[in-house]
């Protein structure tokens, strides 16, 4: 029962990882009892199961996602809002009233317009069902203002680190908040537009460097030697 | 510079008119994520063959009514540019042009998981720059890494090449003098993990015996490229990787 690449080894679709009596992870698929991966990325093991944490993938919607998207549509009802994924989400129009909604004297616009950005959160999705989206619940609804980042979702949990350390780091660094949706669009929102400016880069160095090691030590550094070329600029000023 | 029609494509010594050997491939270059506004994306020059593959999705269908309830649907456009051949091509896609967009799209299905996004859609541009034979294969080996770039979950890499008959030799990846003036043309494309063969033609005629030389080169052909398809499609990230752990 052979493995036949190390763990963090760089692997494309078709590679052949292992043969026998294991279990497929994610990006992994199983034909007789091979195992061959299914996207860019590097392998890794957990007991049995054999998994490939992609470098680049697309956003599948799951229930409970916190998810930041765009408004594209007002409907009669409701709204239809890009979340960055395959399908369309819809957010009903009962969800955000606390009265019953009447399609005639509710004024939807007013609430969502088309090209809002809100946060949302998915309660219902499968196969055969696009994603439904709710905002009653602290902390959801429309962006008013802030950056937004946009990354590979993939690489969501790099981002935050283990336990959080990666984006406590970045806010405690450049003294922004950060909302991370998990469909890799990220809402930052400092005191200055440099401060903003400057989380931005250290995401997009995540982003671009997610595969290797050492990564919050080099996005620390990073953002310590910035920070002092700000304030040298501002100090000339 | 129009091209005369030589007298001979294979010298006696074994040379082709552009100076390879008989199983040589022409020389290629490929890079991975060149457009940044398509999902996925991928260049190839083989030879004088130009050309640059994007694809788009999984998304919405539009024409909503040709989604599929249980898989997503993959489409795919093979497009030559009114610049790319000698004489100035329509740019309105030619009788040719939309087989060759079926044809590549059918041998791309097999490695792609359409049935994991049903009611969408997997868009592929295949657009030709410069054109010099081959090109339905190495749009095939382009639209491949293009998939995998934007992160399609697939089977296995799709590479594609030809093998032929020429002045009674068998010889490996022709170009368009070769295609023209020899007696066959065998473009075969290949997903080598599996080992399944997705693209079969044939263009003129071999006996038997003929035929399973030359599919047997257009594998090994195939396998070659291979070696060069997946180094490309790795390089972005080991570049970033040798950058930062210097």
């Amino acid at each position: 029962m052979p493995l036949f690449y190390e763990r963090k080894q760089l692997v494309t679709p078709g590679d052949l990882l292992a043969e026998g009596d294991y279990m497929t992870g994610d990006n992994t698929y199983k034909d007789d009892d091979k195992i061959y991966a299914s996207r860019v990325g590097l392998v890794d093991y957990e007991d049995r199961k054999v998994y490939v944490v992609a470098l680049k993938a697309f956003y599948i919607p799951s229930v409970g996602d916190t998810v930041i998207g765009k408004v594209v549509e007002l409907g009669t009802s409701g709204w239809t809002i890009d979340v960055n994924a395959p399908y369309l989400a819809m957010l009903q129009a009962s969800d955000v009233m606390d009265r019953p909604f009447r399609p005639r004297t509710s004024d939807l616009p007013s609430i969502f317009d088309v090209g809002d950005v809100i946060i949302a959160k998915i309660v219902a999705y499968n196969r055969t069902r696009d994603p439904l989206l709710t905002v009653r619940e602290p902390g959801l609804g429309k962006i008013m203002r802030g950056t937004l980042v946009k990354i590979t979702p993939t690489k969501i949990p790099r981002v935050i680190g283990r336990k959080g350390s990666m984006v406590s780091m970045i806010k405690r660094e450049t003294e922004c908040q950060i909302t991370i949706g998990q469909n890799g669009l990220i809402l930052i929102s400092g005191k200055t537009p440099e401060d903003e400016r400057l989380a931005v880069m250290a995401l997009h160095k995540i982003e671009e460097e997610s595969h290797t090691s050492g990564l919050t030590d080099r996005v620390t550094e990073m953002l310590r030697k910035k920070k002092e070329g700000v304030e040298h600029a501002q100090k000339k000023n | 510079m129009p091209q005369k029609k030589p007298e001979k494509l294979i010298e006696e010594n074994d040379v082709r008119i552009d100076g390879r050997k008989l199983d040589e491939l022409r020389p290629v270059k490929i890079e991975v994520g060149v457009l940044a506004n398509a999902d996925g994306s991928a260049y190839i020059e083989q030879g004088k063959n130009k050309i640059l593959a994007a694809v788009y999705g999984p998304k919405e269908v539009h024409p909503r009514h040709l989604a599929l309830p249980d898989r997503a649907v993959l489409r795919c456009r093979y497009h030559m540019a009114p610049f790319s051949v000698e004489e100035r091509k329509s740019p309105a896609p030619s009788r040719r042009e939309i087989e060759l967009s079926k044809v590549i799209r059918e041998a791309l299905e097999p490695s792609v998981f359409v049935e994991y996004y049903p009611r969408t859609s997997i868009d592929i541009f295949i657009e030709v720059l410069q054109a010099d034979g081959g090109t339905r294969c190495a749009g095939l080996t382009v639209a491949s890494l293009a998939l995998a770039d934007g992160g399609i979950p697939m089977r296995d890499l799709v590479v594609a090449c030809a093998a032929g008959k020429v002045d009674g030799r068998f010889v490996l990846d022709l170009s368009d003098l070769e295609d023209k003036g020899g007696e066959a043309d065998v473009p075969l494309a290949l997903m080598p993990n599996l080992n399944a063969i997705t693209l079969l033609q044939m263009d003129g005629s071999l006996m038997i015996d003929e035929f399973e030389k030359v599919v047997n080169l257009a594998l090994d052909g195939c396998r070659r490229l291979y070696t060069f398809q997946k180094e490309a499609l790795k390089l972005k990230y080991i570049a970033v990787k040798e950058a930062v752990e210097e």
